[in-house]
Order: C-alpha cells, then sequence, then structure tokens
C-alpha cells in the first residue's frame, strides 16, 4: 500500500495532483466527467476584485506540443466568487480548496486576499504575481524581486492561511524571484506559470491572438518546468508546488523528483478531461514500481 | 458530455475542401442538433471541435471543412481507424421555438448542423424552408439531400454560377412566410442574417477557436446581452435576443 499524501504548509493533501487555475474553471465541469473528491486538492479559476471579461477573442491558439492561450483573467469578481462559485465547489469537493488570486495592485491583491481568508472552504491562497495576459502599466509584480516581496508582505498580513506565491517563468532568474518571496514570508512557492508566446497567421500576416501574446503551455514547456523547479528547490526551505505541461503520472514523479512537494496538472485537462483522474489511477503502481512507499519522500531526491 | 472511441467507417468528398465523415460509436450523449464533438487527433495537443450533422445512438455524421492542418489530416485517414471523441457537447439549437415556417440558413460548412435540425423538425411535423448559401457552385453541397427530406431548398452563389447571384440573404425575401430563422455560417453571414428586418426571431450558431470544448478554459468567451457566454457550453447556439455584435 503506498502512501501517497503530501504536506503543502499545514495543509495535508490525500495525494499530489492538483488541477491548476484557469484550467479547471470552478470544477463543475468536470464533476460531470468524475468524482473531484478523489484529486489532492484543485485550484480555481484566478479571482480578481472587479468582474472581468478578459482578453478579446481569438483567445486559444495551438503549438507543436502545446497551447496559448489569452484567456485574461475571467472571472465574475470576488464578492461573486465567495456568495455563488465557493458554495457550489463545496458540494462538488469536500478536500482542501486552493484559491488563486489575481490583482492590479499591491492593495488589490491583499483586499482579495482579506475576503477569502474569511472562507473555511479555501485551505490555501495561491497569489498569481505572474499572469502574461493582463498589463499593468507594464508592471509585473512577479518579474522583480522587490514588487514579488512587497506582494507577499502585504498578503500575509492580512491571512493566517497559507500563502504560496505563484511565479513566472518569464524572468532571467526565477530563485531569485523565488528567495525574495520567501525572506518575504511566503509559505510556498508554485510554478512555473506559461510562458510568453505569440503565433501568427500567414493569410492575414497578423497575430493570431487578439492580444498579441499569449501564455505558453502544455508537455512543450515541462522540461522548462523541471529545470526551474530544481533551480528553485536548491535556492529556498519552502515548499514548491510543481506546474507545467505535466500529463502523466510519470512526469508528477519527475517534477518531484526536481523539488516539488505537490504538483499542479493544467493544459492536460483540456485535451483530455479525465486527465488529472488517469494521473492519480496510475500513481500508485508507478511507485511501486519505483519500490516508493511514501511518495511525499520523493520531493527533492535528484539532487545529490 | 462524455468520451468514447469511435471508429471512422467512410470518408466522402462533398467539394475540393468538404468532406463527410461517418463515425460509429456511442451517439448516445447527443440531445439536440447544433451540438459538436471535440476530437482528438494523432500528434495534435488540442483537439478539433466539429458540429454534428446528424448521429444516432451508433454513430455520427460529420462534416468537416479542411480549414487546417488538423482537419486536413482528419479527412485523410482510412475506414477502420480509431479516434477519441467528446460527444454531447455543448447546447444546440431548441427545435419546438420555430413556429410552423421555420427556416433554416446556412452559409459553407455552417450548413452542416442545419441537415440534422431539418430531421428533427420533420419528426416534429414541421417542414422547414432551406436557405444554402455558397461561394461558387463548386463549393455547394448538400442540396440534394435537403431536398430528399422534403424540405424547400433555396440556394445562393457570390458569383451566380448556382441560384440566386449573391448572398443567402438575397434568397430570404422569396420565402414571405418565414419569420423566425435557425442560422449557421461565418460570423459576417450571421451578421447580415440577423440584420434582415422580417425575421423576427431566430436562433445562431457561433464558431470561436476553443480549447477543451466543455466550458472549463473560457478561451472561447463572446460578449452577450446577458454577460459573458462561453461559445462551447453556453453555445454554441445563441437566441437572437442574446447577440451582442
Amino acid at each position: 500500500m503506498v502512501n501517497l499524501s503530501v504536506r503543502l504548509a499545514d495543509v495535508e493533501l490525500k495525494n499530489p495532483i492538483i488541477p491548476a487555475s484557469g484550467t479547471f474553471g470552478y470544477g463543475r465541469e468536470f464533476a460531470e466527467f468524475y468524482d473531484l473528491n478523489l484529486l489532492g486538492s484543485f485550484s480555481f479559476k484566478g479571482t480578481t476584485a472587479q468582474a472581468r471579461f478578459g482578453n478579446e477573442q481569438p483567445r486559444i491558439a495551438e503549438t507543436p506540443s502545446g497551447m496559448l492561450n489569452a484567456v485574461g483573467l475571467q472571472n465574475p469578481g470576488v464578492n461573486a466568487v465567495i456568495d455563488q462559485e465557493l458554495p457550489n465547489m463545496a458540494k462538488l469537493f469536500r478536500g482542501p480548496l486552493i484559491a488563486n488570486v489575481g490583482g492590479f495592485s499591491v492593495d488589490e491583491y491583499a483586499e482579495n486576499c482579506r475576503k477569502l481568508d474569511a472562507c473555511d472552504q479555501v485551505s490555501l491562497l495561491e497569489v498569481n504575481i505572474s499572469c502574461p495576459n493582463v498589463h499593468c502599466g507594464g508592471r509585473n509584480f512577479g518579474s522583480d524581486p522587490q514588487s514579488a516581496a512587497e506582494v507577499t508582505r502585504a498578503v500575509k498580513a492580512v491571512t493566517h492561511k497559507p500563502v504560496f506565491m505563484k511565479l513566472t517563468p518569464n524572468v532571467t532568474d526565477i530563485a531569485e524571484i523565488a528567495r525574495a518571496c520567501e525572506d518575504a514570508g511566503a509559505d510556498g512557492v508554485c510554478l512555473i506559470n506559461t510562458l510568453l508566446g505569440m503565433r501568427i497567421d500567414l493569410n492575414s500576416r497578423r497575430p493570431l491572438l487578439a492580444n498579441r501574446t499569449g501564455g505558453l503551455s502544455g508537455p512543450a514547456v515541462f522540461p522548462v518546468a523541471v529545470r526551474m523547479v530544481w533551480d528553485v528547490y536548491e535556492a529556498v526551505n519552502i515548499p514548491i508546488i510543481g506546474c507545467g505541461g505535466v500529463t502523466s503520472a510519470e512526469d508528477a514523479v519527475e517534477m518531484m523528483l526536481a523539488g516539488a512537494a505537490a504538483v499542479e496538472v493544467g493544459a492536460a485537462n483540456l485535451k483530455d478531461p479525465f486527465a488529472c483522474k488517469k494521473i492519480v489511477d496510475a500513481l500508485p503502481d508507478l511507485c511501486e514500481r519505483l519500490g516508493v512507499t511514501e511518495i511525499s519522500r520523493l520531493t527533492g531526491t535528484a539532487h545529490r | 458530455m462524455t468520451d468514447h472511441i469511435f471508429t471512422l467507417e467512410h470518408v466522402r468528398p462533398l467539394t475540393a475542401d468538404t468532406y463527410e465523415l461517418v463515425l460509429s460509436g456511442d451517439g448516445t450523449a447527443f440531445t439536440r442538433p447544433g451540438q459538436f464533438v471535440n476530437i482528438e487527433l494523432p500528434g495534435k495537443f488540442l483537439r478539433r471541435p466539429i458540429s454534428v450533422a446528424s448521429w444516432t445512438n451508433d454513430g455520427v455524421l460529420l462534416i468537416v471543412r479542411t480549414a487546417g492542418r488538423g482537419t486536413r489530416e482528419l479527412v485523410c485517414f482510412t475506414p477502420g481507424t480509431q479516434f477519441n471523441l467528446l460527444t454531447g457537447l455543448g447546447n444546440g439549437f431548441d427545435p419546438s421555438e420555430g413556429g410552423a415556417h421555420p427556416i433554416l440558413i446556412g452559409g459553407g460548412v455552417g450548413v452542416a448542423p442545419l441537415y440534422g435540425l431539418a430531421q428533427v423538425l420533420l419528426n416534429r411535423g414541421v417542414t422547414p424552408t432551406v436557405a444554402l448559401g455558397f461561394r461558387t457552385a463548386r463549393d455547394a453541397f448538400y442540396l440534394e439531400e435537403f431536398a430528399q427530406l422534403g424540405c424547400r431548398v433555396f440556394v445562393s452563389t457570390e458569383n451566380g454560377s448556382l441560384g440566386v447571384k449573391g448572398f443567402v440573404t438575397d434568397c430570404v425575401s422569396a420565402a414571405p412566410e418565414c419569420g423566425y430563422a435557425f442560422v449557421c455560417g461565418p460570423t459576417p453571414m450571421l451578421r447580415a442574417v440577423y440584420g434582415l428586418d422580417r425575421l423576427t426571431g431566430g436562433q445562431y450558431s457561433f464558431e470561436a477557436r476553443m480549447a477543451c470544448g466543455f466550458g472549463a478554459c473560457m478561451g472561447c468567451t463572446i460578449h452577450t446581452a446577458n454577460g459573458p457566454k462561453r461559445v462551447c457550453k453556453d453555445g454554441p447556439v445563441f437566441r437572437k435576443e442574446e447577440i451582442v455584435w
């Protein structure tokens, strides 16, 4: 019998598999395919203070081994999420929920987190300082250690829940950003968000996405994510949620070997709605094959 | 919504870039014409959303236009090839709202879901009028199939090589008794039909680039009078009153 449970700060998950924010909505659509309670957790759609439509169409483009999205944080706003979506999510999923929080200013991040801190269904806050598809005066909180630390401090001041900062790969040194978050009090980090990319239509000779650029995800980014998790594991002592291009149980274990305590699955959910279920189902056999009785002991073991 | 393995039974070219595909497999998830499938293709990360022309409990009829690499490959597979399909996707046409004299208006490959809709309407005792628009006579397909169902069929081509010269909107005046339209085609055509004062009501099927096809990623969201709506889940069919251009 393999023990699949893992810990993120003081939150225990029954297994390390977490659908990534923005690929799982509020769980409703996936609950039509399988019982969500088999998941370790799930990170629901990024929440901002105001309702957002997001970017104009088109927002999706295919790439070799992946896809670009430029949805742009479509969500009904934090109050509607708390009043309407959270009660419904509590019916679909009894485990610990992760609230993904967006913002356009330090104050907005703090205010959104303060509101979500009051919600019992939310076990952990994942603060998105890395969305490539929204423009806040050219400022991207996750691409500078000082502003990443500033958001971390502001959020930590208003919540007792564990705070994980979601980091962008679109930086020179992601370990430096992770260290700044740790020093500012973050309980963990989650990486990577999508890589900035573009496709151009040959007929119109214009970028395919209305937003021009979008975030690359899918198997194409997996080795980039593994490398960045590796780098951050060497740099910090807080737990890491590994994310980026995971499509199989083998990928999830590889991410853990690089240093992840738990693993988010994103674009794979959009290709195969059963992706997370298949990964969770395959983990016990894979662990047995690898001679592992407690999956949590895999974390970081490639570093030797 | 569910996923099933389907087997390709046959492929028939209808025009230079449009093909009819019959696949056998579990079709019980479909409830309305205008719904679609999302097909997994080897070597492609995203599935390809294709509207269903017609279905039974044992299979689907698809009409595919080869718009890009994925659909070009799809029509080249040999019978016997198996595919994973998500079925029963989307919110299709509501056939109960068309009254006694509905008109089905289609452009290009948008003709596809109107075929299944015509079958459902006929089963309900309503004989729809059908107006189909194509670029040229060479691009036209399914005129015979609609006629065989017993529908009155009007056709337009942009160069006049078949039927009325012009656009499908030019056919509509020939059917003055029709006030309610079921519409599927390219966005400029939807807009032109929407602008016809004679048509008091209708349902319009929209297209969008999408990733999941089942409402999770919000990649295909459009503006409507009732707020943001997902083409794949809340649509692809929207009522005329909901539409915002």
